[in-house]
C-alpha cells in the first residue's frame, strides 16, 4: 500500500507551531526569571556559598556587579536568552559543569527511560483496554477497571518504593537503583537493560491506568456503532471486528492524545529517577531544586516546556494523518 | 421513574444494565462512608484522643502490625496508624487550602475571560495556554525551590499549577450562559456588565467550579505528597503523609513495609472515593455521559 503524506501541509502546520511556540518560550523563561527576581533567593550568596559569610561588602558588590544582579532582572533575563541562542545555558554549581553539557549527558537517559515506559505502557494499555471492552461488565472488564482507577490514584513514588521491597529486597532479582552495578568501571548494556527494568516498570504501569481507560472506552463505543454491527451480520470473524474494525476507530482517538501526555511523563520521570537514583535529567531537576541552583533549573524547566510543545505537535500531526476528515490546514 | 443510563444505552450495554446499576448504588454507599471516615477522621481523632502522636518509645521500634498498632511502628516506636491520620489531617488541610486557592484564580480568570470577551477573553486564554505548557510538578518544584519549602509555598505552588482547568470550565460555561434569555433580559433592563456577572453568571457557574474544587482536592494532596517526598515540600514537623513515606524509605530499605505502605494507601483511598462520587454525581445530571472517565 503507497500512502502519499501531505508533506507540504504537515510543514506548514510545524512551520506555524514553531511560531507560536517560540513567543510562549520566551514569555515561560521571562516568568522563570521574574519568579526568580521575587523570591528571597540571592545569586550571589548562592555562588560564593558559605565564603559569603566571611566577606566584606566591598567583596560582594564587586561579585554582585560580576555575576550582573545589579541590573534589572530584564537584562539578565535577556543576557540569558541571548546566550542561550547560542548555547550557552551558564553553570551548574550543583554539578560543577557548564548546563549544556548536564544536560547532553542526560538527556539520553531520561529519554530511553521514557521512551521503553511509553512504549510499554502503549502496548500493554491497548491490550488491556481491548479485552476489558470486549465483554463491558464482565468480571475481567471490572477487574480491568477497578486496578486502572486505583493505580491512577497511587502515586507513583510510592509505588516504586513498593516495588524496590520487592524485587529488589524480599525478592533479590533486580537491583534497586543507579544505571549499573556500583563495581563496575563501564556501562554495557547488559547491565543497563537489568537496571532499566525497575523504573521503566513503574513509569509504565503510571501511564497505563489512562490508555487503558481510554482504550477501553474508545473501543468499547465503536463496538456498538453501526460499522461493527454490520460486520457482525456479514458473518465477518469475531477476531476481525474487534482488531480491525472496532480498535481501529477506537484507537484514534487515543493515538491523538499520546502526543499530549508529556506533562505527566515528565511528572513521573521526576519521581521515577529520584527513586531509582537514574542519571537522567528529571533527577538532575530534583537535585537542582534541593540545591537551588537557578542555571540549571531554568534551562531545564525551559527544556521541559519545550518538551511539551513538541508533545502537542506531535499530537496534531498523528490527528490529522490518522483521521481522514481533519486537515492540516484547518488547524 | 429518571432516565436510568445504563438502559437507555446501546443493546451491548443494557444486558448489563440491572445489575449495574445496583453495584452503582453499592458503590456510591462505598465512597460517602470512605469520604465521611476520612473526614470524621481527620476532624475528631486529633481533639477527642488523648495520644501524641510524636510519643517515641524505643523499647517498640519497627514493630509490625498488630492488634495493639494495626499500622504498627516506625523508627522511634511511634504509633503508625496515629501518623498517618495526623499526615493525612496535614495534606488535607493543605490540598483543600490549595484548591480552594485554585478555584478562586481559576473562577475569576475564566469568569473575566467569558464575560469580557474579544481581546481580553484571547489573551487570558492564552495565558492559560502558556501555564499550562509547563509541567505542573515541575513548576511547583520551582516556585518551592526559589522560596524555599514551607506550608505557603507549597500552597501557593500547587494553586498556581491547579486553576487552568477551572477556568476553561469557567469561561466555558459563561460563554454559553451568556447566549441565554435571561441574560439577554438582564442586559435590555439596563443591568451593567458588572451586574449581570456577578449576580446572574457567577451564581450559576458556582455548582461547576464547586465540583471542580472537589475534585481538585485529592489531585492537589498528590502534589502536595509528592513535593513533600522530594524534599521540597512541607516541613518535616508538619508530617504529612508525603513526609511520612520519605522518612520511611530508611526503614524500607532496611526491610520493613509498613511505614511505607499506609500512609500510601490513605492517599490512595480518599483519592478513589472522591472520583468515584463525582463520576456518580455527573452521571446523575448528565445521562447521555454513560461513563466518562474520571481522570
Amino acid at each position: 500500500m503507497n500512502i502519499s503524506l501531505p508533506w507540504a501541509a504537515m510543514a506548514r502546520l510545524v512551520g506555524r507551531r514553531l511560531l507560536f511556540a517560540a513567543p510562549i518560550l520566551l514569555v515561560v523563561t521571562f516568568g522563570v526569571f521574574a519568579i526568580a527576581a521575587a523570591s528571597p533567593f540571592d545569586p550571589v550568596k548562592a555562588y560564593a556559598g558559605t565564603a559569603a559569610l566571611g566577606a566584606d561588602a566591598d567583596t560582594l558588590a564587586r561579585l554582585r556587579e560580576n555575576l550582573g544582579v545589579d541590573r534589572p532582572f530584564t537584562s539578565r533575563w535577556w543576557h540569558w536568552v541571548t546566550a542561550a541562542v547560542t548555547g550557552d545555558l551558564g553553570h551548574s554549581s550543583v554539578m560543577r559543569q557548564p548546563v549544556s553539557q548536564v544536560i547532553g549527558e542526560r538527556l539520553a537517559w531520561s529519554t530511553l527511560l521514557c521512551a521503553v515506559a511509553f512504549a510499554v505502557a502503549v502496548s500493554a494499555g491497548t491490550v488491556l483496554g481491548v479485552l476489558a471492552a470486549r465483554r463491558p461488565g464482565s468480571l475481567l472488564d471490572r477487574a480491568v477497571t477497578s486496578l486502572a482507577y486505583s493505580l491512577e490514584a497511587a502515586p507513583v513514588f510510592w509505588l516504586a518504593l513498593l516495588v524496590v521491597w520487592l524485587f529488589a529486597l524480599r525478592l533479590g532479582v533486580l537491583p534497586a537503583g543507579g544505571l549499573t552495578d556500583t563495581a563496575s568501571e563501564q556501562v554495557s548494556a547488559a547491565q543497563v537493560v537489568r537496571h532499566l527494568v525497575l523504573p521503566a516498570g513503574v513509569l509504565a504501569v503510571s501511564q497505563l491506568p489512562w490508555f487503558t481507560l481510554y482504550v477501553r472506552q474508545g473501543v468499547g463505543d465503536a463496538l456498538v456503532e453501526d460499522p461493527v454491527r454490520g460486520a457482525r451480520a456479514r458473518g465477518v470473524s469475531e477476531r476481525t471486528v474487534l482488531l480491525g474494525h472496532a480498535l481501529r476507530s477506537g484507537l484514534l482517538p487515543v493515538l491523538t492524545l499520546v502526543g499530549s501526555r508529556v506533562p505527566e511523563l515528565i511528572t513521573g520521570a521526576l519521581l521515577v529517577e529520584s527513586v531509582f537514583s537514574w542519571p537522567g535529567i528529571a533527577a538532575a531537576t530534583v537535585q537542582a531544586a534541593t540545591a537551588v541552583d537557578f542555571p540549571l533549573l531554568a534551562a531545564l524547566t525551559t527544556l521541559a516546556t519545550a518538551a511539551v510543545l513538541a508533545g502537542n505537535l506531535l499530537a496534531d500531526l498523528l490527528y490529522g494523518l490518522f483521521d481522514p476528515r481533519v486537515t492540516f490546514d484547518d488547524m | 421513574m429518571t432516565c436510568d443510563p445504563a438502559t437507555t444505552a446501546e443493546p451491548a450495554w443494557r444486558s448489563h444494565g440491572t445489575e449495574r446499576r445496583s453495584t452503582r448504588a453499592v458503590r456510591v454507599r462505598v465512597c460517602v462512608v470512605l469520604v465521611a471516615a476520612t473526614v470524621l477522621a481527620v476532624l475528631l481523632v486529633p481533639p477527642l484522643v488523648r495520644l501524641d502522636q510524636q510519643a517515641v518509645d524505643l523499647s517498640s521500634r519497627l514493630l509490625p502490625p498488630s492488634r495493639s498498632h494495626p499500622f504498627g511502628t516506625d523508627d522511634l516506636g511511634r504509633d503508625l496508624l496515629l501518623r498517618c491520620v495526623y499526615g493525612l489531617r496535614v495534606s488535607l488541610l493543605v490540598g483543600v487550602a490549595a484548591a480552594l486557592t485554585a478555584t478562586v484564580i481559576g473562577t475569576a480568570v475564566g469568569a473575566t475571560a467569558g464575560a469580557l470577551g474579544g481581546w481580553a477573553d484571547r489573551g487570558l486564554m492564552r495565558v492559560v495556554d502558556t501555564f499550562s505548557s509547563v509541567p505542573h510538578l515541575l513548576m511547583g518544584i520551582f516556585i518551592v525551590a526559589m522560596f524555599r519549602p514551607g506550608v505557603w509555598p507549597v500552597i501557593v505552588s500547587v494553586a498556581l499549577t491547579h486553576w487552568l482547568s477551572t477556568a476553561r470550565i469557567v469561561r466555558a460555561e459563561v460563554l454559553s450562559l451568556r447566549a441565554r434569555p435571561y441574560i439577554d433580559a438582564a442586559v435590555s433592563g439596563g443591568a451593567s456588565r458588572w451586574r449581570v456577572t456577578v449576580r446572574h453568571l457567577l451564581p450559576a457557574v458556582l455548582p461547576q467550579a464547586a465540583l471542580a474544587a472537589v475534585l481538585m482536592v485529592p489531585h492537589a494532596m498528590w502534589h502536595e505528597s509528592a513535593l513533600s517526598f522530594l524534599g521540597l515540600g512541607l516541613p518535616t514537623h508538619l508530617a504529612s503523609l508525603g513526609n511520612l513515606i520519605q522518612a520511611a524509605r530508611g526503614s524500607l530499605l532496611a526491610g520493613q513495609w509498613w511505614p511505607t505502605l499506609f500512609p500510601g494507601l490513605l492517599i490512595i483511598v480518599p483519592t478513589l472515593a472522591v472520583a468515584g462520587l463525582a463520576g456518580a454525581w455527573r452521571e446523575r445530571i448528565n445521562p447521555r455521559r454513560r461513563s466518562e472517565l474520571m481522570l
